[in-house]
């Protein structure tokens, strides 16, 4: 479904740091796992057009993203791909109603209150619509950012390192609400932890030093750590 | 003890109309320029931040002097805008309103730039990946998280034209009734013999609306910060 073949060059504190990376996935929960550092944010930062790469090609299913030689490069708004970032990233001046309908009125999508009332209910964050993000716990924040991705309909969900900020129980209270979405969307999960993977990636791309190190199912998961969640 | 006589309304009127207009028209130009300085590197960027800034270190009469020169109906700029636009700045109230909206244009940017530079960036980040363009990011991203600075410029531009002094005497003179604001009023009255009771009663007034644009502010400002932090 994405594929993925680019080159990206970047100034590290010691010297230079080189993103080369060679991919595609198919449906489903497609881990991107390694340790800290070895690129896996990169990446999906230029999937997602944050990054623009040196050179290489991205595209999801025919529809080319990024393609150096043919000098194609769509900016992030046009992309349709949603993206939950590791500190949730709600805007503080808007409240939880409006974060999860930001993307839908962003990209111009009608109004459809059914939709976002099964999204809200999936997510159990029913009643936080009128709160403002401020003062929500890390783990309702996270859910909402979820919530606020989905709702624009994207082609491509990325989570970079959904839970990272959360401590262990609030793991447990998210992972089954991930799970559920494995049926709604294709994604792009970026992690190091094994123990969350194993519960919700479907195939795994392993990345260190900047390179695909293996592609595989989760067998790849257990060689590693045992970080459990 | 407020009892103004007619002509001392006059001038608070127009004091309050020029600070009105020079922040009002600076902010759209202070906006950007604050944005510039926050979010851009180009070439000759400290010669621009520091043209900006020369207003509030250059003697008030010295930037008088040289809206004079370029704005007065003989001046390059001035006669261009008075032959093509039939616009004329020299001693009239907009060229008041020129010379204090230059006069507080600095103090209107370093708050909004303050403020777009404290904006963490993922958020806008973020604004992108739901399909904001650039401009709808800066319109319901960039802005609204500015806008305590915003405030705080407006305020202190509104301010500093409020009691501009200086530049504004040398380039528009002092006319009752056209340029001759609170400050110009209160030193006419200080010069002439038994004028003391008019100057006290503009004082008075000046006080006043000083004070009541910065609880207002203040209090703008709260409500705008209570928006990111409360329920």
């Amino acid at each position: 479904m994405l594929s993925v073949d680019v080159e990206k060059r970047l100034k590290a504190r010691d010297g230079e740091f080189t993103v080369s990376a060679r991919f595609a996935t198919a449906n489903g929960v497609t881990a991107l796992f390694g340790p800290s550092g070895a690129g896996k944010t990169t990446l999906i930062n230029m999937i997602a057009g944050l990054v623009t790469p040196d050179r290489g090609r991205i595209a999801i299913a025919d529809t080319v993203l990024f393609d150096s030689k043919a000098r194609v490069n769509v900016p992030t708004h046009q992309r349709r791909i949603g993206y939950v970032f590791q500190e949730g990233r709600l805007f503080p001046h808007l409240s939880v109603a409006s974060n999860l309908d930001y993307g839908r009125r962003m990209s111009g999508l009608p109004a459809d209150p059914a939709e976002t009332k099964r999204i809200v209910e999936l997510l159990d964050i029913t009643h936080l619509v009128d709160r403002r993000p401020g003062k929500l716990s890390g783990g309702e924040r996270q859910r909402i950012a979820v919530g606020r991705a989905l709702l624009m309909r994207p082609r491509l969900l990325l989570l970079d390192e959904p839970l990272a900020a959360l401590d262990a129980a609030r793991k447990r209270e998210i992972l089954p609400y991930l799970e559920r979405l494995r049926d709604e969307v294709s994604m792009v999960y970026v992690s190091h932890h094994a123990g969350e993977l194993r519960r919700i990636a479907t195939s795994v791309v392993r990345i260190e030093g900047g390179r695909v190190a293996a592609v595989g199912g989760k067998e790849l998961l257990e060689e590693v750590d045992a970080d459990a969640v | 003890m407020l009892d103004l006589t007619p002509d001392e309304w006059t001038a608070v009127a127009l004091s309050l109309r020029i600070a009105l207009v020079a922040t009002a028209v600076g902010l759209p130009f202070g906006v950007a320029v604050a944005w510039l300085l926050a979010r851009k590197d180009f070439w000759g960027k400290a010669l621009f931040d520091g043209i900006i800034h020369l207003p509030l270190v250059l003697p008030p009469v010295v930037t008088g002097y040289l809206l004079l020169i370029s704005f007065g109906r003989r001046g390059p700029i001035g006669a261009f805008l008075a032959d093509y636009l039939g616009i004329v700045l020299s001693f009239r109230w907009t060229g008041a309103a020129l010379a204090c909206g230059i006069m507080g244009f600095p103090l209107l940017v370093r708050p909004i730039r303050l403020a777009i530079e404290a904006i963490d960036q993922k958020l806008e980040q973020a604004a992108a990946t739901l399909g904001a363009n650039r401009l709808r990011v800066f319109a319901t991203v960039t802005l609204p998280l500015a806008l305590p600075g915003l405030i705080a410029g407006c305020v202190l531009c509104f301010a500093k034209a409020l009691g501009e002094f200086g530049a504004t005497i040398t380039f528009v003179s002092n006319i009752p009734g056209e340029t001759q604001t609170i400050s110009a009023a209160i030193y006419t009255f200080t010069q002439s013999p038994g004028g003391d009771a008019a100057a006290g009663r503009l004082v008075l007034v000046a006080i006043a609306i000083s004070l009541v644009a910065l609880v207002l502010s203040e209090w703008l400002a709260r409500r705008a910060g209570m928006r990111f932090h409360g329920e």
